[in-house]
């Protein structure tokens, strides 16, 4: 099957094929990552430009790793040394990126939308590597991989989202993937921040309880806290937000006994997730890293459209 | 003697409860005659045959952003926008820089309208110094010199005891209070309005409740005051509601409903189109049901653009560092008439809400063709189809929401002071 989506806007845009289509490609890059020689000439002589408009260190990161291991040219621009700081509008950043002949760019940003923005005034792949709180489709891509991994398929899964669900990204794309691939998503999270209709974007149940939301699920997914953007009209206190919203060892017990553990990281241990589940048998908290990088590979290598034999 | 005679045309004049095929003879200005078959040697004849003949249209709500803001429009263009719509008059929110807060501003505006305008200029002052909501402007000497009623539109007053006083302070002087009825807290850091598609795109919400709780606010300190009040650009189905309740109670309030509220919903944001952020924001179906009910039942007194141009630098950028609002001023009277062939308002309402029904909330001596009045007049080929395009509207700005929609209906000839200031064939 042949993918033909020139950017990663959001899932939104994405089908079951398409989405079984990048998680296929995703674990026959996989393998290359456990080599000696982690790389392989696919993308040879395609530049991407890693444009982060907001700070990021572990996303950054991994689509970096991932241009380099395709033999990609990749450059990294952030917020603090482009020149965005100095008042040009995101269209003339773009067009002067542009202007060096970029194949992909790669874009996180504060303002949803700015990947829709960039990919209406640009020739080149747009990549969306998280934008406001509208979609981050690279992690929900992982997420899935991870979930695949270790459950064998989506479909049928009970899938807890806890947390920040108004703020977050991760959670809008997580929906609208597992929604089209078949599971159900079980939505905690304190009272103000439960967005408006947010039922309406797929198979989504809202609970007041956190233990409501986990009993018997298989996958609980917990979201980070955002510390430092949370306005004090949000939440009362941490101390109340960790007894109330965060998982440990006692409630983790109402899910299914192989239920497994997530979060997109990074945490705030003791506010979220407790040491004890985050570090304990059920979490698959860094193979959400690893496949980090193996998704993000495949989605620089769909959307390039090289006709490229995918390892050697 | 300058006479003109429009002939032959549908003349619809609600004020008059007119509705006849008849001739218009309009002498130095104003309108002396109106009947079968006038004719006058000298006298220059439009022939109106087939066509609307209306009084001018009024629009109460309009930002014409001079001084101050002469990149995004000023008073010449703003103007000609409004007769290339078919509007005779309007009236000037004082959100200029500086603001219309001043007899200074208030008469740079009327004398520059006298010189550059081509329609009526009523300006608004505003209702607190700097629009700042901490002290009230000489309402006294503004009303003298030519404004029309006060409004902090756009920045509404947040203290409700300043709101008091400034009613209690403008009623003596015959002035209404025009409230922008928005509760800043509410709406805080929003965007679009609050709901699904907000949720969906990633968009800070604004609350229906935001509107409506200012407008519960502002409604009640007009009962308490006896102060005329006119509501903004009302865009909810709850504060729809509640002016029908205040109405019944004989609260002096009458309100305004914009086209662009009427003729959209939040579902125009998608795609972050800029040209659909706008305060208050595009609302839900449901609302928008209901300020149609509201249009149809009497509830709302009036169709106002709220044009507010914007430079096109200040739209294309991320949405939600947009400017808020549009420009309507060409394309009010085009969906106005697409309400008729919905079968939501008969003509002559529609007519009535954009002449004699605004002007009488506002108090302007405009809006009717009555014998003796100022010969304001607009000629409307109600079937005229037409395309819009941005970039030939009349305005200096070109941020519309209804770029490339097909319309029907347009204002083919607009009469000011028996001057014709508008001819689409010219
Ligand atoms: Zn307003």
């Amino acid at each position: 099957m042949a993918f033909r989506h020139k950017h990663i806007l959001g899932i939104e845009h994405l089908s079951a094929e398409d989405i079984q289509l990048i998680l296929d490609t995703a674990e026959s890059f996989k393998e290359i990552n456990s080599r000696d020689i982690k790389k392989v000439p696919t993308l040879r002589g395609k530049t991407i430009i890693n444009a982060f408009f907001e700070a990021s260190t572990r996303t950054r990161l991994s689509f970096e790793i991932a241009g380099k291991r395709l033999s990609a040219d990749s450059v990294n621009i952030s917020g603090s040394t482009s020149s965005v700081v100095k008042g040009e509008t995101l269209e003339d950043t773009a067009k002067n990126i542009e202007a060096m002949a970029p194949d992909i760019i790669v874009i996180r940003h504060g303002h949803s939308g700015s990947p829709h923005y960039l990919a209406e005034r640009v020739g080149c792949s747009i990549i969306n590597a998280g934008d406001g709180a509208h979609e981050h489709p690279s992690q929900a891509l992982l997420d899935l991989m991870t979930m695949r991994e270790h459950k064998g398929s989506i479909k049928g899964l009970e899938v807890a989202i806890v947390g920040d669900i108004t703020h977050s990204r991760v959670a809008r794309s997580n929906i609208y993937a597992l929604t089209r691939m078949g599971a159900r998503i079980r939505l905690a999270g304190p009272g103000t921040m439960i967005p408006a209709g947010i039922e309406k974007m797929g198979d989504v149940t809202v609970f007041n309880d956190l233990r409501d939301a986990i009993k018997d699920a298989d996958v609980v997914m917990m979201l980070r806290i955002q510390l430092e953007r949370q306005s004090k009209t949000l939440l009362p206190s941490l101390r109340e937000y960790a007894r109330y919203f965060g998982l440990n060892q006692e409630n983790l017990k109402l899910a299914r006994p192989d239920a497994i553990v997530m979060h997109p990281g990074p945490m705030n241990r003791g506010v979220e997730i407790s040491s004890y589940v985050s570090d304990g048998e059920q979490n698959v908290i860094l193979d959400q890293v690893e496949n980090g990088v193996a998704v993000r590979m495949a989605l620089l290598y769909l959307v390039s459209g090289v006709d490229a034999i995918l390892a050697e | 003697m300058e006479k003109l005679i429009i002939k032959g045309g549908r003349v619809i004049d609600p004020a008059q409860n007119l509705d006849e095929t008849l001739d218009i003879l309009i002498e130095n200005g104003v309108v002396v005659s109106i009947g079968g078959g006038i004719d006058a040697e000298d006298a220059e004849v439009i022939d109106a045959t087939g066509k609307l003949v209306t009084p001018g249209l009024v629009d109460i709500h309009v930002h014409l952003r001079d001084p101050g803001f002469e990149y995004k429009e000023d008073i010449a263009s703003g103007t000609r926008s409004a007769v290339a719509g078919g509007f005779t008059s309007v009236a000037c929110m004082p959100n200029t820089k500086p603001v219309n807060d001043n007899h200074t501003i208030t008469s740079y505006i009327l004398q520059k309208a006298e010189k550059e305008g081509s329609c009526r200029v009523f300006p608004i002052a505003s209702i607190t110094k700097g629009m700042a909501g901490e002290s009230l402007t000489e309402m006294g000497e503004l009303k003298e010199i030519g404004c029309c009623a006060v409004s902090d539109d756009g920045v509404p007053v947040s203290n409700s005891e300043m709101m008091r006083r400034a009613m209690e302070y403008a009623r003596p002087f015959g002035l209404a209070i025009v409230t922008h009825a928005e509760d800043l807290a509410l709406v805080g850091s929003g965007v679009m309005n609050e709901g699904p598609v907000a949720t969906e795109l990633g968009l800070k919400g604004i609350p229906w409740v935001a509107e409506d709780a200012a407008t519960v606010r502002d409604v009640m300190l007009s009962e308490l005051t006896g102060c005329r009040l006119h509501v903004c650009h009302v865009s909810t189905k709850g504060s729809v509601d509640i002016v029908r309740q205040a109405k019944r109670r004989g609260v002096p309030v009458t309100c305004e409903a914009t086209p662009h509220h009427f003729s959209l919903t939040e579902e125009a944001v998608r795609g972050y189109n800029t040209n659909a952020k706008m305060n208050p924001p595009l609302r839900s179906e449901e609302d928008r049901q209901a300020v149609l009910a509201g249009l149809a039942d009497g509830t709302i007194d009036a169709i106002a653009t709220d044009h507010a141009p914007h430079h096109l630098d200040e739209k294309n950028v991320e949405f939600n560092i947009a400017m808020n609002g549009v420009v309507g001023l060409e394309t009010a009277l085009s969906l106005s008439l697409q309400l008729v062939r919905d079968g939501v308002i008969d003509l002559h309402r529609m007519i009535e809400l954009l002449t004699c029904s605004p002007a009488r909330a506002l108090d302007l001596p405009v809006g009717t063709l009555e014998i003796g009045s100022d010969a304001d007049v607009t000629i409307i080929d109600p079937d005229l189809k037409w395309t819009v395009d941005a970039q030939q509207l009349a305005s200096k700005s070109k941020n519309t929401p209804f770029d490339g929609w097909e319309m029907q209906g347009a204002a083919v000839c607009t009469v000011v002071g028996g001057k014709v200031m508008f001819d689409i064939a010219k």
